[in-house]
């Protein structure tokens, strides 16, 4: 009997609060429903750190390798006789990592919503929901079984869509989780497609036996899937890049990203969990948890490698040129998420080599701290001015101290500035694609620059800037529940960087010694500071130097404002030809052409009828007539031709 | 136990109602018989369980055999396996629910109610018949009394709609029928025809007749559950059907034609089900894809769903098209996946139209603040309908995409990957539909005082709701009892590529 | 006394035959119809008995046949006129163009 005995309540303590809160949570439970899903996630974030304490210290390495434990695995669906489903739970460094930051993050966002979401109507609803979603989001990183993944995956979308269209009298509000559920459930498509593919060749759909036989070199399988190919390119390519599109979906990887800023219409706890700590980042999970696999397909992994930093400078360009905070947040979010997985596309396996690998997850981790404070941060200003809108903003420093501060902290985290928690990852990152890739390298260190200026132009515009005018009462910084977790996330986001997850996550199971190069960090920490003494000169108080500027780069800055109109792209494809040219044309040969044949088929009938009906006259001679002809023609038939 | 039960209980129960008086009487003696219908199927499902548990393996359990007309060989021959006994329950949760919803049906109740129960009888005595013409009796005795239904208790152009239904579904009674008579007409079981089906298995029908007499049955039955092009009746009928007739129609009806295109043309003509796969593949993947993009289009909830039917409908003939024992399984857990999924479906529209009085969706709005447990029914039917996992609708189309996919043949797999892409126009529809009709602001003030869902409707909702979940969290218990069926099936058309 | 050659017996008949054809087809008044279908009635009469005298002079069944069908000419007679004058009160007209309520 150890720990691991207990791992299943991780996941399943939310999944009955879920139950508990949706049934019955309106009626009974509304008053005291956060306190009760709070404490049950409590208890399981409780578990989830005394199983990473135990994995980590105690059990989980054998002759200094981290092993891959499961627990738990029952049979759920079979296809075929090797070919099933099955539910589990894996633990391994990968996946311990994530169930402590997913129940962390999500413990805190429960206390915060205490107060942030305090008097809503469908509070229990709320927290009924955010259950649903650390179930869903626990059960996805706890998956055996790449179509367990799938179906956890299919889950954290639909409880990001009632999430996000909390509001739902917002019309708004739907319209942005109707846009997250289908731009993601178009990037699943790829990633069933895929699994389909995977899955044929592998013989299997379990993780473990679909990656020793995918990389094993002697294996027939991988043969078969290699020599397998489909427009010239291996179907391991394809499988694993319709993979990687259905993890792009979910991390809003370009050019799957737009449905991320829209998602900000739910409430701003919720962006802080789902869209920016935890879910989003599944698709760097799942590419690194088949990155054994990934590593034997160098097409597959250039293109990881490419969408990530291209993400990264395109989101990072953006966020620039925002004005609403949240999404400024929100293309920050996809630019670290760009960064995690360029990291694992510069990454080999194995010692050094998985030095990519390591700092990804690195950053993954350190990530999902200084973002959800970041998230939190502008939930609270939210809170106190009502609008998103940097403009309405400005000076707030002296009203809410404690936000100020923590705020400034995970600011200087995502800025990369030492010793703040991304200083560390980043600089892993950076080295990483530093020996593998130099024009990856370049892009990442001028993304780093540009990180630094948004994330403190943000910073200076919310709180200096010009003086605070806040009208009408308000209730200063929030309650007390809404502080504990900024304060707590604000010592995460200064300390997290010192965690050895090199010791622990890396991509062979062995501890990676790392070491900062004084002399490499130098230029991205001093770009980064360039970035945020720009800022400072443009923001920090009233002036029209950033207006001058941006007039000057006119064509650029519109584009970067309009988010390169990759918005007015999706909706005219979807409407202009989706809609459009397959929709309506399908709808109207329905109607007109099969419809219509099946109507010309019962008139044509009546027709006829209408046509022969006058034998039918009534007029017993004319009757007589045609029975008088009819004996007549008989007879002579009989007669001269029958004979 | 015995089969005859199932046939004999409806007809009693519709006996009954003829007798009673007045909607209290009538209405109580229905759900008093669909209740016992209710019972007697996992009764069944017990026994069945037992049955097998004590290690009888032949195909078709509870069997019994009665001569019926000596002259042409034709016997009332009854016996079930698994995907039968699966089709039974379906059939008795979609009733009773059937039943429930119609609860303060006013005008005419009592032909209503004798109608209604009266059509599951066809329906029971269909799954459970081995013998093709009584098959083919009980087939019919489920088709004529939906003419009525819908002529005399529908909405909109129901005279049209129903004229229109009737036609088609006897155009395709008529294409079975010579699908059948060519059957019974090339087989030779000791010197003479036989109509039955367990016989005409073993006897192996020619295979030239078997290629002119497989498209006959296979489109006839396929009329029923709306193949491609034959499918036009579905929309018009559904949307003009009151709510319960609906939901026999989509929930159980359609079933009828799917459950004939395995059972009948695809288990006693192996041969030609392999030879004529890729029409079929291809004409299911066009209903597939343009059903959904139709539904895209449509702006009555009825319709939505009805076009909707017709996608999914075609993931079942896929599945059998497919011709391996995990799509197979897939078909017919989509069957019933389905027939409760849309049951529901409509059950929750019939609710929402008999509140709001329209079904156009432009009209409707904000339907969650007003009413949260109809708006929640919706939306898991929805969800369902969109395949999300916890519900049966995933489970049922991963199995086919599955088993689809072991196909090598590129067809099949671009097949299989339209049929994929179409989950993702499943998802725009039904979230368009949802995203205006449930959320969004009120548009219409008189919608603020509308009252939620009464007992019968919640209990109605509540059975197939765990129909639904329990298929979506345990499938291994709806795979327990299909897959042996699928593989005796399967062996069929297995030996029939060898043979070749 | 010279026997009658069957050929004129027969010409008779069949104008008269033919007679009462026309006089059906062409006549609209519906008692004159029925004494066409009278006048039809007794060619086949003529025929019968002619081709008892000439076929078989020992047998008696084509005098039979005969005698049968002036029984039932009688009885048809009886019902056409109940039918004709039940016609004429409700449509007050025997002309057979007026009866044509029985169509599509």
């Amino acid at each position: 009997m150890n720990i691991y005995s207990y791992i299943a309540l991780i996941p399943l303590l939310p999944l009955a609060t879920f139950l508990l809160l949706g049934l019955f949570g309106k009626k009974y439970f509304s008053s005291i429903s956060g306190i009760l899903g709070t404490f049950t996630l409590a208890v399981s974030a409780f578990i989830s750190l005394a199983v990473a304490y135990s994995y980590f210290f105690v059990n989980g390495k054998v002759d200094g390798v981290f092993q891959q434990i499961i627990p738990l695995k029952y049979t759920w669906l079979t296809f075929s006789p090797n070919v099933s489903i099955d539910m589990g739970i894996v633990i391994d460094p990968l996946s311990v990592m994530m169930l402590v930051v997913v129940t962390f993050v999500s413990l805190m966002v429960h206390i915060f919503s205490l107060g942030y979401m305090k008097g809503e109507e469908r509070f229990a609803t709320y927290y009924a929901f955010l259950s649903l979603f650390t179930f869903s989001m626990l059960g996805l990183v706890l998956s055996t079984n790449i179509f367990q993944i799938y179906m956890f995956w299919e889950l954290v979308g639909v409880s990001s869509f009632l999430l996000i269209g909390f509001y739902f009298e917002k019309p708004s509000a739907v319209a942005a989780a109707k846009k997250a559920f289908i731009v993601t459930r178009f990037a699943d498509l790829g990633f069933l497609i895929g699994i389909l593919i995977l899955s044929f060749h592998a013989e299997t759909l379990d993780f473990q036996t679909l990656i020793s036989r995918l990389t094993d070199t002697q294996s027939t399988q991988l043969m078969g899937i290699t020599t397998a190919s489909f427009m010239g390119v291996s179907m391991l390519t394809w499988g694993l890049t319709l993979v990687f599109m259905g993890g792009a979906g979910k991390s809003a990887m370009f050019p799957l990203h737009i449905w991320l800023p829209d998602a900000m219409e739910g409430p701003t706890p919720v962006s802080a969990l789902i869209h920016a700590a935890t879910m989003v980042v599944a698709g760097v999970y799942l590419v690194a948890r088949l990155f054994p696999v990934f590593v034997f397909d160098a097409a597959a992994l250039t293109i990881v490698t490419y969408v990530g930093a291209f993400s990264a400078l395109f989101a990072a360009i953006i966020a620039c040129t925002q004005t609403d905070i949240k999404r400024v947040l929100a293309y920050s979010t996809m630019s670290q998420i760009g960064y995690m997985m360029f990291a694992l596309g510069v990454s080999g396996k194995g010692g050094e080599e998985g030095l990519g690998y390591m700092a990804s997850l690195f950053h993954l981790f350190t990530h999902a701290f200084f973002k959800s404070l970041l998230f939190l941060g502008a939930g609270a200003v939210i809170h106190l001015v009502h609008s998103n809108d940097m403009k309405d903003m400005g000076g707030l420093r002296k009203h809410m101290p404690i936000t100020h501060i923590t705020f400034l902290i995970a600011c200087l985290a995502i800025a990369g500035i030492p010793p703040f928690a991304g200083f560390f990852s980043k600089e892993e990152i950076l080295t990483a694609a530093f020996h593998s890739n130099k024009l990856i390298y370049v892009l990442a260190v001028f993304t780093s620059g540009l990180t630094a200026f948004y994330m403190f132009r943000l910073y200076f515009s919310i709180f200096w800037n010009k003086e605070a005018h806040l009208h009408g009462e308000h209730h200063g910084e929030g309650t007390l529940s809404m502080k504990i977790p900024l304060i707590i996330l604000g010592a995460c986001a200064l300390l997290a960087g010192f965690v050895p997850i090199a010791d622990w996550v890396t991509s062979d199971g062995i501890a990676l010694e790392t070491h900062i190069d004084i002399v490499f960090s130098i230029l991205p920490v001093a770009l980064a500071i360039g970035g945020i003494l720009l800022a400072l000169s443009f923001y920090k108080t009233e002036n029209s130097k950033s207006d001058k500027i941006a007039s000057s780069l006119n064509g650029f800055y519109q584009a970067a404002y309009h988010k390169f109109y990759i918005d007015e792209i999706y909706l005219f494809v979807t409407r202009k030809i989706i809609f459009n040219l397959i929709g309506r044309p399908a709808a109207w040969i329905d109607k007109n052409i099969v419809d219509g044949l099946m109507n010309k088929m019962a008139s044509g009938t009546a027709v006829i009828s209408e046509k022969i009906k006058g034998f039918q006259s009534g007029k017993t001679q004319e009757y007589a007539l045609y029975f008088f002809l009819g004996i007549i023609s008989l007879s002579a038939l009989f007669i001269y031709i029958i004979k | 136990m015995n089969l005859n039960l199932l046939i004999l209980l409806p007809l009693l129960t519709a006996i009954a109602i003829m007798f009673c008086n007045g909607l209290k009487q009538v209405r109580l003696a229905a759900l008093l018989g669909s209740g016992l219908q209710l019972l007697l199927s996992f009764w069944l499902l017990y026994s069945f369980y037992q049955e097998r548990a004590a290690g009888n393996s032949t195909q078709m359990l509870f069997d019994a055999n009665y001569t019926w007309f000596t002259a042409l060989n034709i016997n009332y021959h009854i016996g079930i396996d698994g995907i039968a006994l699966a089709m039974i329950i379906l059939t008795s949760m979609v009733v009773i629910s059937a039943v429930l919803v119609s609860w303060t049906m006013e005008s005419m109740n009592k032909e209503f109610f004798f109608l209604l129960i009266f059509l599951s009888m066809g329906a029971y005595g269909f799954f459970i018949s081995l013998d093709l013409f009584t098959m083919f009796f009980f087939l019919e005795v489920a088709v004529i009394p939906k003419f009525l239904l819908i002529g005399i208790w529908g909405s909109g152009k129901k005279e049209y709609s129903a004229m229109k239904l009737a036609l088609m579904l006897m155009g395709g009674s008529a294409l079975v029928f010579v699908g059948l008579s060519g059957m019974y007409f090339n087989s030779n079981i000791d010197g003479a025809h036989s109509f039955d089906l367990v016989q005409l298995a073993s006897f192996r029908i020619p295979v030239d007749a078997q290629m002119i007499f497989f498209p006959f049955a296979f489109v006839g039955f396929g009329i029923f559950t709306a193949l491609f092009p034959f499918h036009t009746w579905v929309p018009d009928g559904h949307s003009s059907a009151p709510t319960a007739a609906s939901m026999f129609l989509a929930g159980i009806s359609m079933k009828l034609g799917g459950y004939g295109c395995l059972r009948v043309a695809t288990y006693l003509m192996p041969d030609a089900a392999h030879a004529y796969s890729g029409i079929i593949i291809l004409l299911s993947t066009i209903a597939i894809i343009y059903g959904a993009f139709a539904t895209m289009m449509q702006t009555d909830l009825k319709y939505i769903n009805a076009y909707s039917s017709i996608s999914h409908c075609g993931f079942v003939i896929l599945g059998i098209g497919m011709l391996t024992e995990t799509s197979i399984t897939g078909a017919v857990m989509q069957m019933v996946s389905h027939g409760l999924m849309t049951a529901l479906f409509f059950a929750a529209i019939g609710m929402i139209y008999s509140r709001t009085h329209t079904r156009i969706v432009a009209q409707l709005g904000g339907l969650m603040k007003v009413m949260p447990f109809i708006s929640g029914v919706f939306i898991i039917a929805g969800l369902c309908s969109l395949g999300l996992p916890g519900f049966s609708g995933f489970v049922a189309e991963m199995t086919v995409f599955m088993g689809a996919w072991q196909n090598t043949d590129a067809m099949y797999r671009l097949a299989t990957i339209l049929a994929c892409a179409s989950i993702v126009v499943t998802a725009v529809y039904i979230l368009r539909a949802a995203g205006k009709a449930v959320m969004g602001p009120i548009t219409d003030d008189h919608y603020k005082h509308l009252p939620d869902a009464t007992w019968n409707e919640k209990l109605a909702a509540g059975i197939l709701i765990s129909g639904i979940v329990v298929i979506g969290i345990v499938p291994f218990w709806l795979t327990s009892l299909i897959t042996p069926g699928a593989q005796e099936i399967i062996l069929q058309t297995g030996q029939a590529l060898m043979l070749k | 006394m010279n026997e009658i050659n069957i050929t004129d017996i027969l010409l008779v008949s069949t104008a008269l035959f033919f007679v009462g054809v026309y006089g059906f087809f062409t006549r609209r008044n519906m008692i004159t119809m029925l004494m066409s279908v009278e006048l039809i009635l007794n060619s086949v009469n003529i025929n019968f008995v002619a081709f008892n005298k000439y076929l078989f002079p020992q047998n008696l069944d084509g005098i039979f046949f005969t005698i049968f069908i002036i029984t039932i000419a009688a009885a048809e007679a009886a019902v056409a006129i109940a039918i004709i004058i039940n016609m004429y009160r409700s449509h007050h007209s025997v002309d057979v163009e007026d009866a044509t309520d029985l169509k599509y």
